[in-house]
């Protein structure tokens, strides 16, 4: 079925002609029809005549041999990006309305690369959370069940709009962006594969900021292969961002094959959380043996200030929340609540337009910043950071990837976790830790646990060495060979 | 240290976030808590540590002083929720 292919496939089957980019958006678009009332993955889903002119676009440049990395390939775009002429809304209220007048540097390079837009996936209001419940238009639902038992499952956050439509064939790849987590950690909930790429890989210009030092976009998809293959059109320098990195673009798709004998690979001690489940440990342990067996060599490392990474994130990523979200008063876009007096608008569009979330980060970033705290706190976790910073590039002289477990804890169901900040935030526990560092990491769908829910396993890597960790996690892939699909998905009970 | 009431208010007055006095004491009690919890840093000797500023994984690039964008006022002012001919508009700030 169409709704079931790897980007990969699917570019091979358009460029054979065994079908058609018509029929491959028409499938999605029909999948859309099918299951998105029940998943809310999408917020948006585009003109079906829009979906379809871009398709035969794509159909007649692989008529004329000219097809391009990414043509006729349907894919869903995180709600964050800006699309010009298409609503962008954060999954905030406070967006509710916002047609951004232009198009992100990301997406304007998917489509170039000729990738077909199916719409605005959900998200977790302006990315802020890990549960995809904070969104303003509805929580997503995780297509995978627990085994007898019909609770209603959280996708992860908060890219859990893009994972949910990847996983259960509502796209075949969709964009997400990684703050802490908000990548890999929804893949591994999902079953997919989600990579968070080196900050300054793919530009931040035209996705909306949530926090500038961390914010990076990236794949997420069904393969390794096709990580590589969707990194490779999103990537590039842009000098509309002042952090892009201008180092060439490798051909990432040819990372993943290629043999990793020889390999290095750490296992940092300090991931051994006290209580990870025994599941989650007897995965990582499964994971070192399959990259052992495939002639890697495992390494023992310490990165000493792990445990450190989520006070210090849930400092410095609220910190510049309130900053970048200082833009959003009623005047030059989004929602606007009228008042007597310019103050009174901006609180009232604040206090209504943001939830209650969101205006928690805000005002514990507005505290960490004022004056007598801003030394106690933001400096003090800008110090941490380098300290944190310091783990990675020195394991990284022992080794060439470290391996993790990507969250600890299967996903979780929806009212869970919910009353405890600190709790929620426990999440990004192995995540965070890399986007402190701004070095690229990768979750694969690794098993099952007892309940039938899908594990991922995280590859870190050094900056910019985004080929050897998608040459690692090919070979964690094919070791594990996940092949198991969500309860509901698109070719379920057709 | 803990949070108190007044902090929490003047923190919104400053984020510009109009809240009742309600919600104030809930959004003091969940910052209370996470702001105890961030606490373990102290534990942390920086001593020496420069800052992280960024990720610093690129120097930051200089370009020449010229105009790269323009001509687009009416794209720019089609997002604002109110505006008069070319300008946004706010209620009265001068008396």
């Amino acid at each position: 079925m169409l709704t079931g292919l790897t980007l990969t496939e699917a570019r091979a089957g358009l460029e054979a002609r065994k079908f058609s980019a018509r029929e491959l958006a028409q499938a999605h678009l029909d999948a859309i029809g099918r299951l998105n009332t029940q998943l809310n993955a999408y917020i948006t889903v585009l003109p079906e005549q829009d979906v379809l002119a871009a398709a035969d676009a794509a159909d007649a440049r692989y008529t004329k041999g000219e097809a391009r990395l990414m043509d006729g390939l349907p894919v869903g775009v995180k709600d964050l990006f800006c699309t010009k002429g298409v609503k962008t809304t954060a999954a905030s209220k406070m967006l509710a309305n916002f047609v951004p007048p232009y198009e992100s540097s990301v997406t304007a390079r998917l489509l170039d690369a000729g990738s077909v837009f199916l719409g605005k996936t959900n998200l977790d209001e302006f990315a802020m959370g890990s549960a995809n419940i904070t969104s303003a238009f509805g929580s997503v639902l995780n297509p995978w069940r627990r085994q007898g038992d019909d609770a209603a499952l959280v996708p992860g956050g908060s890219s859990g709009g893009s994972a949910a439509a990847v996983a259960a064939g509502l796209a075949l790849a969709a964009t997400g962006t990684d703050t802490g987590g908000s990548i890999r950690q929804p893949a591994a909930f999902c079953g997919i594969v989600g990579l968070k790429p080196t900050y300054g890989r793919c530009s931040r210009w035209g996705t909306i900021a949530f926090a500038s030092s961390l914010d990076q976009a990236g794949p997420m998809t069904r393969s390794v292969a096709d990580a590589g293959l969707m990194l490779e059109a999103m990537a590039g320098f842009d000098e509309k961002d002042s952090t892009s990195s201008n180092r060439p673009v490798p051909a990432f798709s040819k990372a993943v094959g290629k043999s990793v004998k020889g390999l290095r690979v750490g296992i940092p001690a300090e991931y051994r959380a006290p209580g990870m489940p025994e599941e989650i440990a007897k995965m990582w342990e499964q994971g070192i043996a399959w990259l052992r067996e495939a002639g890697c060599e495992v390494v023992d490392v310490s990165l000493p200030h792990t445990k450190y990474g989520l006070a210090t994130y849930y400092i410095i990523a609220p910190a510049e929340c309130s900053s970048n979200l200082a833009r959003y008063d009623g005047i030059r876009f989004g929602e606007r609540k009228d008042a007597a007096t310019l103050d009174g608008v901006y609180e009232r569009t604040r206090a209504e337009g943001f939830g209650p979330e969101v205006r928690n980060r805000i005002l514990m970033g507005t505290y960490v910043l004022s004056a007598g705290y801003y030394d106690a706190y933001y400096l003090k976790a800008q110090k941490v950071r380098t300290l944190i910073k310091r783990d990675f590039v020195q394991a990284f002289e022992q080794v060439d990837v470290l391996l993790t477990p990507t969250a600890p804890s299967a996903a979780f169901a929806q009212g869970e976790n919910m009353d405890d900040p600190v709790q929620m935030y426990l999440n990004d526990i192995f995540t965070v830790p890399a986007s402190m560092a701004g070095v690229p990491a990768l979750s694969v769908p690794v098993g099952l646990d007892s309940k039938g829910l899908p594990l991922g396993l995280q590859i870190i890597g050094r900056h910019f060495d985004e080929e050897t960790v998608l040459s690692v996690g090919g070979a964690l892939e094919a070791a594990a060979g996940f092949a198991h699909k969500p309860t509901l998905h698109a070719e379920a009970g057709v | 240290m803990s949070l108190d009431l007044a902090t929490t208010r003047r923190i919104a007055k400053l984020a510009r976030i109009g809240l009742e006095d309600a919600e104030l004491e809930t959004v003091r009690q969940k910052l209370d808590g996470i702001l105890g919890w961030v606490d373990q840093l102290s534990e942390v000797d920086v001593e020496g540590v420069p800052p992280m500023v960024g990720t610093e994984t690129e120097a930051l690039r200089q370009r020449d002083d010229v105009v790269t964008d323009g001509n687009c006022r009416d794209a720019i002012l089609s997002c604002a929720p109110e505006k008069s001919g070319p300008f946004y508009t706010v209620p009265k700030v001068v008396e």
